[in-house]
């Protein structure tokens, strides 16, 4: 494998995220974080936003970045935690929740996996000042591993599970993390799938249709099955 | 007697070669995988494809130089067990699969892996990925041999798999028509984690072809090509069909999407050609060990599951 230098633009920022360094992220920038973030998905969202209990921490205090993971983590015998990989847990799943999550915590970067519609971009992202960071591959999970330098916390673990506790990590030069939504709300995602889609039905020119269709096959081939 | 017992292979022995395994399948990715998405980074003319492949090669650094899981969805952790004619196993093959499930939850504990098998209504954890019907086990034979290979599969991904009824008049139009639509419906946002290993399994009963696919997918290496030219050929073409789709890894525009596709394929019913599609993922981890009756223990790769005597066709 020859070493090629990465052409893309690449930033390294610091938690809480300024409303400038976020003005200024462009779909498709390689982002390092550092700082404190926090894992929240549907078991804290459930808690928080539909039955009305309150956070086991002040969230906008905390930080202004939360991510859609679960952590392959243990609870050690003193008390504290160790984690090894970390992977995102897909996005789109969460769309329900976004109306009442940014005001309620006050997060203006959300990381996860696979990014969310345009429409959530358009109807939430934007008006919160809030971008959205997707993690890389998928499969990154031992070099997000690395950039977590501390567990702080683990709120409600008893309540939720590993998969879905509220962890508290403070991070060092964690990622990369790729910009798939920006405040214009652009999607990279968007972008990359509009140039597929122009050559999407070339490919199935000259291939005889199918003995019988399927149930569903009439679906565009431009749809997605999220 | 005592000939006997010189040729018996532990179930202890076993039990430890499982577990080490499941550290190793976690842990290191299989040097042909990897070797096959170095080759990717420099034909991917695409910034951020390429970006994508770099990140998983610098993770997979990250993961041996950690002895840190790879990624934390560990997938589903299952064996697959080719035992020599001659092989004998102390306690027999009961024994073997009460070692192999034992392993299975250390391993869960220890190194740590994710605990991802749950009921499928009550969603009952038993946090160790042991349960009903998993690990899964599957045995295959070879003869003029004393010796018991066991390879272990971590297989990830919930997208990425398909299966459909194709009839014969579908012929490889039919094959290629399904395996597009399967690339690009879990292939969009990287839903599939691509590029992948991609296994298709052909013919067989419905069943059959579901297994068959997984176990080209999961058991044969980049590289390797069916001994049957016209499948190979198909393997092959296959393999520049998927890459020339306008998509990479992610879901971005690229042409780095099948590492590899391998086809296995299994005598059918004569009016049907049933075939499915598995996508072994960015995180495509196997590890294999061959235990020889005097205790010896070799690891590798290479599960060579589909042996010539796998693939017979006739009546010996
Ligand atoms: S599909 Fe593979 S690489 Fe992607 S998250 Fe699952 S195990 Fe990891």
């Amino acid at each position: 494998m020859a070493t090629q230098k990465n052409k893309l633009k690449e930033v390294r920022l610091s938690i809480p995220v300024s409303p400038e360094d976020i003005a200024a992220l462009e779909i498709g920038t390689v982002v390092y974080l550092d700082g404190v973030i926090y894992t929240a998905r549907e078991g804290a969202y459930k808690r928080i936003l539909e039955q009305g209990i309150a956070p086991p921490v002040d969230l906008a205090q905390l930080s202004n970045v939360s991510f859609h993971c679960s952590p392959a983590a243990a609870r050690n015998d003193d008390g504290s935690y160790t984690v090894g990989a970390v992977t995102a847990t897909a996005s789109f799943r969460f769309s329900r929740w976004l109306a009442d999550w940014f005001p309620a915590s006050g997060c203006k970067v959300i990381i996860g996996k696979g990014g969310m519609s345009a429409e959530d971009y358009r109807t939430h992202f934007v008006p919160n000042g809030a971008v959205y960071l997707t993690t890389v591959g998928y499969g990154t999970g031992a070099l997000l591993g690395r950039g977590i330098k501390h567990v702080r916390d683990a709120h409600w673990l008893d309540e939720l599970g590993i998969a879905q506790a509220l962890w508290v990590f403070e991070v060092e030069n964690m990622g990369p993390f790729l910009v798939e939504s920006d405040l214009r709300g652009n999607s990279l995602f968007d972008r990359d799938a509009e140039r597929i889609n122009a050559g999407v039905e070339r490919l199935y020119d000259g291939l005889q249709p199918p003995a019988l269709s399927r149930y569903g096959e009439t679906t565009s081939r431009e749809d997605e099955v999220i | 007697m005592p000939q006997e017992t010189k040729r018996t292979i532990p179930s202890d022995l076993i039990e430890a070669t499982a577990f080490e395994l499941m550290r190793r399948a976690a842990i290191e990715i299989p040097e042909d995988f990897r070797l096959g998405v170095e080759a990717m980074v420099d034909t991917e003319a695409e910034d951020l494809s390429r970006f994508v492949l770099e990140s998983m090669v610098e993770n997979w650094h990250a993961a041996e130089e950690d002895r840190r899981a790879m990624c934390a969805d560990t997938g589903l952790p299952r064996y697959y067990v080719k035992a020599g004619n001659e092989a004998v196993i102390g306690g027999g093959f009961v024994a073997l699969e009460r070692a192999l499930r034992r392993a299975t939850a250390r391993a869960t504990h220890e190194i740590p892996l994710r605990p991802n098998r749950v009921h499928p209504l009550s969603r009952a954890d038993h946090n160790n990925n042991v349960g009903i019907n998993a690990p899964e086990i599957e045995f295959s034979f070879e003869p003029d041999a004393d010796w018991l290979d066991i390879t272990t599969v971590h297989k990830g991904g919930l997208f990425g798999t398909d299966y459909r009824m194709l009839f014969p008049g579908d012929g490889k139009d039919g094959i290629k028509r399904f395996f597009l639509d399967t690339m690009m419906q879990f292939g969009r946002r990287g839903l599939a984690c691509q590029p992948a290993i991609v296994g298709i399994g052909l013919g067989g009963s419905k069943d059959t072809s579901m297994i068959l696919g997984k176990q080209a997918a999961c058991l044969r290496t980049v590289g390797d090509r069916h001994p049957d030219p016209e499948i190979a050929a198909l393997e092959v073409e296959l393999t520049e069909l998927g890459n020339n789709i306008g998509m990479g890894p992610m879901g971005f525009v690229g042409t780095s999407m099948v590492v590899d596709c391998h086809i296995d394929v299994g005598y059918t019913h004569t009016g049907g050609m049933p075939m499915s599609v598995h996508s072994f993922c960015l995180s495509s981890r196997r590890a294999v060990a061959r235990i020889h009756p005097g205790g010896e223990v070799e690891y590798r790769t290479d599960p060579n599951w589909f042996t010539p005597y796998h693939r017979r066709e006739g009546i010996e």
